[in-house]
């Protein structure tokens, strides 16, 4: 595994998680349940999708449904044969539609539930993705990515989902979107993916690529006492003083379950604070802000980015997942000939890490954008860089089944110094 | 039976926040919604434990109404959340009220996958024949030569036997019956709550504003009168003579039988595993 060099920034992701850790009370965080099972942490050798079964199950998910597609189906192999084990429930429903269907119904019966897929499954996912933002149901979609459209390359690597893990469902909705670029931090993410979700209520997406879906690394998962798990709150009010959708601090608020008393109504129509359907134009409008601050105003917490070699250079490369790998060995090939090249890695690509971005670019002159598509992440940079010209922001774009090698951006690295 | 006075009726109601309803005068969804409020009164059944499950359609507004855990899902989808909720907490009984166009053409594939299953969630198909809520598009259940704003030339197709597609998929107790026949409806709501397993009841219902004006069937209590004259008992069917039960809608229970139930099965399969218990792993 490629070492990770912690930055001395400001941002680096360490940091963050420190920093995070130690400011949020001790309130939402629970004792294991009996799913969490303490395993003897031994150094192993280990698959992005297997990382991706065993961080849901060390983040306390009791419910999977998913339908077998390539290249995500390791993790419902996986989750089939240990959720029975721990009392949990896997499910193999009939087709995407079902399994996000499943998992938003699951967890509005008090279940922490996810799903895994691929670019096709994604795309028949995004109407319930939709319904459980709006109506803040907590849930975990793992999209390993392949190469579209359509049927595309099944076993090649793409990074084309970018743009509709954000704009996928119709309508304006939030968006949490994590992006792994190691096995381990498959891991770490799903965790922290599900942690979001039962957190802030709402579907989470966790972009794998392929190759790190299939990759084998050698991890050591930490033990489960240094595994941080947070669970929905609950309400403490009497059933009839329950708002379904309760504004209390930054827009996080109590989430009961069927079956707890509260006798609730949840409806994919725009509904009031109760969660009945309204046709209100206050009401209507209090809802979607509703949606787009608690992303918006807790973007500190969301925001994850990696800072590598970045304090004295004057190119930037800004790319995810396993790009950002390549990127890593080009920026080490680089220094060594004196140039001063750095990397940005966004762990979080949805909220975009807008004013990380901004100031980390200050002192650059040249952005690189290596993506494995025809140009997603690289308008978002061309969005905070709008002052500079645009023939600073550069692309490395590739799109026939083959991943960007550390040569491609050494070449680019070499042209633009 | 028990016979629930209309006082009980008022207390499963929503009535302080959500009335007047949505549905049309002569709309037979009342009455539906009347009855399984009835069944689940006689059967003494906790609300807690409830859950009312639904889809898009005219039909499907009802969760709104009924004051128990209700789900307005996506259109088509009502019985995969069904699913989920179900199979998280199987002890909650899951009422999944859906439409011919929501059940059986965009949710067609959910129905007969839990049918397979034969999860316990008791699946009350409304058919009225037609998409009312878009203002009367042609169904899967629209009668083949009868009118549309999408078959205006009278529908083409043939149209769908669910309960027959229920038994052929393995629901484990199906029936049929008519929104005129409440108290038989009350009464197979009832069964189907009971039965464990996949249960679908089909209800004939009235949708005059619609379905009734396009193909000139007169106002709501016309189109009443044709389910009671229209409909035969499947227990008289092999009394009467031939000519009599052609073209009538049979009412009855189709079928119950004892099944496997799914969510039984999985926890037999849990506690076969899981290590505590002396499973194998």
């Amino acid at each position: 595994m490629q070492e990770k060099k912690p930055s001395k920034a400001p941002k680096s992701p360490n940091a963050t998680k420190a920093k995070s850790a130690a400011a949020k009370p001790a309130k939402t965080e629970s004792k294991l349940s009996e799913l969490q099972v303490t395993r003897e942490r031994k150094t192993v050798i280990m698959q992005g999708n297997e990382a991706v079964a065993y961080g849901a199950l060390d983040a306390g998910v009791n419910f999977f449904a998913g339908y077998p597609i390539t290249p995500s189906t390791e993790v419902a192999e996986i989750l089939a044969s240990e959720l029975p084990k721990r009392g949990g429930t896997f499910i193999q429903m009939e087709d995407e539609i079902a399994s996000i269907c499943a998992i938003t119904g699951a967890s509005l019966a008090g279940a922490k539930a996810l799903t895994a897929t691929s670019g096709p499954g994604f795309s028949l996912m995004q109407e319930g993705i939709g319904f459980a933002k709006i109506t803040e149901t907590p849930c975990v979609v793992v999209n390993v990515q392949r190469m579209g459209p359509s049927t595309g390359m099944p076993t090649s690597p793409a990074q084309g989902d970018i743009m509709q893990s954000r704009w996928g469902s119709h309508g304006d909705s939030p968006a949490i979107v994590l992006y792994p670029d190691s096995v381990k931090e498959s891991y770490e993410l799903t965790i922290r993916a599900v942690n979001l979700s039962e957190k802030y209520r709402t579907c989470v997406v966790l972009l794998l690529d392929e190759v790190i879906g299939h990759m084998r690394e050698s991890v050591r998962l930490p033990d489960m006492a240094n595994v941080r798990v947070i669970n929905r709150i609950k309400p403490t009010v009497p059933p009839h003083w329950y708002k379904h959708y309760d504004e209390n601090q930054k827009y996080l608020s109590p989430l009961a379950s069927y079956g707890d008393g509260y006798r609730f109504h949840v409806t994919g129509l725009t509904h009031d604070a109760h969660g009945f359907p309204t046709n209100k134009s206050v009401e209507a409008g209090d809802m979607m802000d509703r949606l787009r601050k608690k992303i918006t105003y807790n973007i500190r917490d969301l925001v994850q980015i990696e800072s590598h070699e970045m304090d004295d250079a004057k190119i930037a490369i800004f790319t995810a997942g396993i790009t950002a790998r390549a990127a890593k060995a080009a920026i080490a090939m680089a220094r060594y000939e004196g140039i001063k090249v750095g990397l940005l890695r966004p762990l979080t690509i949805w909220p975009f890490p807008d004013d990380a971005v901004r100031k980390m670019l200050r002192n650059v002159d040249t952005v690189i954008v290596p993506e494995l598509n025809q140009g997603q992440m690289i308008r978002e940079i061309r969005r905070l860089t709008k002052d500079k010209s645009d023939s600073n922001v550069v692309a490395i774009q590739r799109v026939n089944g083959q991943l960007i090698t550390p040569n491609d951006i050494l070449r680019k690295i070499k042209e633009v110094s | 039976m028990a016979n629930i006075p209309q006082k009980i009726v008022h207390q499963y109601l929503r009535h302080d926040k959500k009335f007047p309803h949505v549905w049309c005068a002569g709309c037979s969804n009342g009455i539906i919604l009347g009855a399984i409020i009835r069944a689940i009164a006689s059967m003494d059944l906790n609300r807690d434990d409830l859950v009312m499950v639904s889809g898009i359609g005219c039909s499907s507004r009802m969760p709104v109404y009924i004051d128990m855990n209700t789900l307005h899902t996506l259109h088509g989808r009502s019985i995969a959340y069904a699913t989920g909720i179900k199979m998280h907490k199987p002890k909650m009984k899951v009422i999944v009220v859906t439409g011919d166009g929501d059940c059986t053409a965009i949710g067609g594939n959910h129905l007969i996958h839990a049918a397979r299953r034969n999860i316990d969630l008791s699946v009350i198909l409304v058919n009225n024949n037609i998409y009312g809520m878009t203002g009367g598009q042609c169904s899967p259940t629209t009668p083949h030569d009868a009118v549309a704003t999408t078959a205006p030339y009278g529908n083409i197709e043939p149209d769908f036997n669910v309960c027959d597609l229920a038994m052929g998929a393995g629901a484990s107790f199906v029936a049929r019956t008519t929104a005129f026949h409440v108290t038989e409806m009350q009464n197979y709501i009832q069964a189907s709550l009971e039965h464990p397993g996949f249960s679908l009841i089909e209800v004939i219902s009235a949708c005059p504003v619609i379905y009734g004006r396009l193909n000139k069937k007169g106002g709501a209590p016309q189109m009443m009168k044709e389910f009671k004259d229209n409909s035969v008992p499947l227990t008289a069917i092999d009394k009467l003579p031939k000519e009599k039960v052609e073209g009538k809608i049979i009412r009855g229970i189709l079928r119950k039988e004892i099944r496997p139930e799914y969510c039984a099965v999985y926890a037999d399969l849990v506690s076969r595993v899981t290590p505590n218990n002396g499973g194998d792993k």
